[in-house]
Parts: C-alpha cells; structure tokens; sequence
C-alpha cells in the first residue's frame, strides 16, 4: 500500500506524452543487434529451464545402456515400459506410492478448500472483535521455519500414534495460513457485503449464508487454492521423510528417493519414475499457469 | 460496534470465531506447541527409548556442545552460507534485468516466457533433483558432454575444462546444487519483479525519456530505486530459504552430504544429528542456533534494503 502511493509521487509533473506504441520510443533508436541479443539471451534461458525435463522424458524411454553411451541419447526412444517394469521391480509398491499421494493431496486440498475459505469470509466480511490482530497473527505464522519444529513435529506424531500414518500429512497443513490470506484477499473483492446483510434478514443462519451464498461467488479463487494446495503436498517431502516408515505407505517423493544407492543406478527408470512423479503438475501448470503464477505471487503484490 | 454479554446468544456473534478457529486448533497443536516444545527440548539430554521420564536438565550444554566441539555443524553452516550466497544472489541479480527486459521488449509472448522460467517452482524437487544427478555424472552426464563439446568454440572453448568433471568431487558439489537452486527459483524471483515493474506508472518512464535516458539508464536511474521495496521482500525469502536448505542437497548427495560433506547444509546436519544420532536435544539446539542465524540475517537485510527513505 505503502509503495503504490510512493510510486505516484515519485511521478513528476511533467506533461505526460501520449503513447501511440506499446513499446517505448527509444526501443527503436536502439541498435537493433543489441536487441536480438537479448531475444537469444532469453530465448536460452527458456530452453535452460525446459532441458531438464527435457532429458527426464527422453531417458525414461531409454535403456541404461544407451543412457551410459557417449554421447548421451538426445532423442526418445522405445524403452518406456521396460523403465516402468524396472521401477517396480525395484520400487514394487508404486502405483500404491503413487496412489497414497494422490489421496493425500486430495484430502488436504479439501480441507483447505473448506477452513481457509471458512475463515477467510469471517475475516474479509464479518465484524468481530480482535479481527485485525487475529489475521495479523495468522499471517506471522507464515514467517516461522519449518525445520524448527521438525524434531518436536515428529515426537508430537509419535505420541498421537500417528507415526506411520497419512493423517499425520494431512491433518496439520488441513488450514494453511496462505490459504486463508487469498481468500481474505478474493472474497473482500467479489462478495457485496450488502449480498450478506440481506440474506441475513431473511433469515438466512451464518453457515447457511456461507454455503449458500459466498461459496458459489468464489469458484475462480477456490481453483486457484485447490492447484497450489494440491502441488505444494504432492511436493512434499520433508514431512513424509520423518514420518512414514513402510516403503507400501510411502507418498512419490518418498518412493523415488529409495531408487537412490540402489547397486547399480538405474537411471532410466529413475527418470521414469520422475516423469510419472512431474507429468501430473506439467498438465496443471498446463491448463492454469496464470491463475498458479497469480495466485502464488498474490500475497507478495498486494502487501 | 458495541459487544454486550447477552448478546452472544445469538450465533451471528460467536459465528466468527467458530469460522476462524481450525486454523489455531491446528496450528496451537501441531505448529505452536512443538516449538515450544522443541524449546525445552534443546535444554535436556535424552534418549527417546527411554520414555520422558529419562530427560534430563542440563541448561546450555547442547548449544555448548553444538557451538564448541560440533565441527560438523561448523562445517555445515559454513555450507549453508556459501550455498546461500551463490545460488541466491545471481537469482536476483539474473531476475531484475531480466524482468525489465520482459516487461519492455515482449509482447503477447511475455505470459509464455515467464510461465517457461516459472515451470521449476512448481515441480518436485525430489524428482528433479534425481534427474539432474543423472545430467550431473561424471561420465556420461550431459552437462559434462555439452561442455566437451563447447571446447572447440571460439573464445568460450578457452574457459572449458579440459577433461570431465567428477560433480561428486567436494571442489564442485556446492557449484552443482548452487545451479539446481539457482535454476528452480529464479523464475518465482523474476515473476515478483516483473509485477511489482507493473505498477510503476507509465508516465514516470515517460518522462525518463523526455530526459533523453536510454533504455538502460531508465532501467538504473528509474526502474532499479522504484524495485526497492519488492527486492527487499524477495531477498528476504531468499534468505530465510536458502538458510534452510534441505531437499535440493539431501537428494543430490544421496543423502550422505557428498564427499567430505562438501554438500551437507546446516538443515541436513540437524536433521542427522536427529534422526541418525537420536540426539534430540543437540538437534533442536541447532534448530534453535539456525534460527537465529536466519534472524540475524533478516535482520542486515532489513537494514540494508527495508529503509524507508
């Protein structure tokens, strides 16, 4: 808020020109070479972030042997299925793997989906006392490292009984604090507090109005939070790596670090594996990049 | 608006605390109270086989004990900083000037470009760590090969090693997972810049050129003083993340730390002295000290970029 007001007045008084061109003026006295240059530099840079996935594709259809040979293969080849039959010889609970992380993700997605948009309604329109340091306090939260309380996390865990057990990747991240932000942030923008104050004096009960008025209004945003909540646990590595023990309960990231040290390496399949573990996210990212990219970067614009 | 007692039997007025109350249930038990927890834990000595009755007290010892006679932790801090220092900084100085660039030289191409350099962030770093350990590897990798070939370039052929090099060696593993940390974030740091170079008005940039600036000149007499405030909030999430490095180095050194523990982050160590030592109390020292450290370092950036001026 602070900086878009400093931003005005920075801006002299001078007489504003009029653009007729998207691009500034002196682009075009600029010396063309130059210019080119910095498409390539870019265009480069592009292909750097891309090549990685790339080879992961490329060598998950190849044989180890043709992996090892010099030069590498830069084309696909024919190997696939016999990468995914090694990835299950030696990781022969996958598809369960592959399995536990999709319910995980799910699970949490819901919840989050319901609490954060739950509290970011009370939070964006209703009146209550201590409602600024509240959200005040939910939002420093998200300034503490997790590592911190990694140790402790897992002795909490162990003492529940849920060492072992999905719950325990479900149930603390049920209701992130950037969650609740967004929706804050979304619900503030598209929901009329007139729409509310109506429903309720027909008689409308609080949860009612939530449900039935506020949840229908905020499909886009809880697109948005669902893609992100769903990425960041399939992601998740660190919490599964403390917490689940058996190689038939582990989640992806879990499953695929064991292909690590296993004799002789196996890349081929390990690239495989990674595939099947990254293709899931391509497709979103796909479909949603720039809903993900403004979702993500909402919290960091706004403030 | 005035709250009276009897006003709380109608749901209207509780309803709002009920809405906000999963998150501190669940962050009272599951975030809350294990670092208080790990406050206490971090002065006592324990072995967890043998129940909470057998903690001990023994004030500052742990922290002594890291700070004084732990090498490794010294090590690995030492680790943690370089890693912080050389995957984090080319990020911002690579993601400003490339954002401006974006932002003036792109058109309908921009939304492609940027969701090109973004696409790391999103995507597992377990996965794509194992696969560039593959493009890492000394005899085959494809960064060794794509070097090999680069030798016979004019003038970049000069700077190219003359035979392969073993990325597992301690001399090169920081340089390898500095660029798998570089390469996964720079897009999120580009994209930060590109929205807060979004909001500078058009005729502040305007009247840069009516001043005869040219392109570059409004880039650092205009743009960078106006970026201020978003690179002081993308330094700092850079530094509290690189401070706790983990994934990128635990799966791209198997694990292990590499050779002589050339990759092993501060993170990784605590999370060794944990789980591989069942020293819980020394870990959450760590912790705590890590903690610390990342404070510090907020902290100088706060004073070195978050002025208000």
């Amino acid at each position: 808020m602070s900086t878009s007001t400093r931003f005005v007045t920075a801006s002299p008084a001078s007489v504003p020109l009029p653009s007729h061109s998207p691009l500034p003026a002196p682009a075009k006295k600029r010396p063309a070479p130059l210019l080119l240059l910095g498409y390539a530099v870019v265009l480069l840079g592009g292909l750097l972030m891309l090549m990685p996935f790339y080879f992961m594709f490329v060598f998950a259809t190849h044989t180890n042997s043709e992996i090892l040979s010099v030069p590498p293969p830069l084309w696909f080849g024919s190997a696939f299925m016999d990468n995914i039959a090694e990835l299950l010889r030696v990781l022969p609970y996958f598809w369960n793997n592959l399995g536990w992380s999709t319910y995980v993700a799910l699970a949490v997605t819901a919840l989050n989906l319901f609490f954060c948009s739950l509290a970011g309604y009370a939070f964006a329109l209703l009146d209550f006392r201590g409602r600024e340091r509240l959200f005040g306090a939910i939002m420093a939260t998200m300034l503490l490292p997790g590592f911190v309380g990694m140790v402790p996390t897992v002795l909490t865990m162990s003492w529940l009984g849920w060492m072992n057990e999905h719950r325990a990747l479900i149930v603390p991240g049920a209701c992130g604090a950037l969650g609740i932000f967004m929706m804050r942030q979304y619900i503030s923008a598209a929901v009329p507090k007139e729409l509310i104050e109506a429903a309720r004096m027909d008689g409308c009960g609080e949860f009612g109005i939530f449900v039935r008025i506020v949840w229908p209004l905020i499909t886009p945003a809880l697109g948005t939070l669902g893609l992100i909540t769903f990425i960041s646990s399939w992601n998740n590595f660190m919490t599964p790596l403390v917490i689940l023990r058996d190689m038939d309960r582990y989640t992806v990231p879990l499953a695929l670090r064991a292909l690590q040290g296993t004799g002789q390496t196996q890349w081929g399949a390990i690239c495989a594996g990674a595939a099947v573990a990254v293709v899931p996210l391509l497709i979103i990212f796909a479909m949603a990049s720039r809903r993900l990219i403004d979702g993500l970067t909402a919290g960091a614009v706004k403030s | 608006m005035k709250t009276t007692p009897s006003k709380w039997s109608q749901p209207r007025n509780w309803a709002p605390y009920v809405f906000v109350s999963p998150f501190f249930i669940l962050f009272g038990a599951f975030g809350l109270f294990p670092l208080v927890f790990s406050i206490y834990l971090s002065f006592h000595t324990w072995d967890p086989a043998a129940g909470l009755a057998a903690m001990e007290w023994v004030g500052f010892e742990n922290y002594l004990y890291a700070l004084q006679s732990d090498d490794w932790l010294r090590a690995s801090l030492y680790n943690t900083f370089w890693l912080a220092l050389v995957s984090g900084l080319p990020q911002h100085l690579v993601a400003m000037p490339l954002a401006y660039f974006l932002h003036s030289a792109f058109g309908r191409w921009r939304n492609a470009v940027v969701g090109t350099y973004f696409l790391p962030f999103i995507t597992s770093s377990v996965a794509i760590s194992l696969v560039f350990s593959t493009l890492f590897s000394k005899d085959f990798g494809v960064v060794n090969a794509t070097l090999a070939s680069l030798k016979d370039a004019p003038l970049l052929g000069a700077l190219m090693p003359a035979s392969n090099i073993d990325w597992a060696q301690p001399q090169y593993t920081k340089w390898m997972i500095s660029f798998v940390v570089f390469w996964r974030y720079v897009g999120w740091n580009v994209v930060l810049y590109l929205s807060a170079i979004q909001t500078i008005p058009k005729d502040v940039l305007e009247a840069a050129v009516m001043d005869g600036a040219n392109s570059w000149q409004k880039f650092v007499h205009v743009v960078l003083p106006l970026l201020k405030p978003m690179a002081f909030f993308a330094v700092t999430l850079t530094i509290i993340g690189n401070l706790q490095l983990f994934e990128e180095p635990f799966i791209l050194t198997s694990g292990t730390g590499g050779i002589d523990q050339a990759g092993k982050t501060a993170a990784m160590h605590m999370y060794s002295v944990a789980f591989t030592d069942g020293d819980f109390g020394t870990a959450s020292a760590i912790a705590w000290l890590l903690f610390m450290l990342i404070a510090v370092a907020t902290w100088l950036n706060n004073r070195l970029l978050g002025q208000r001026d």
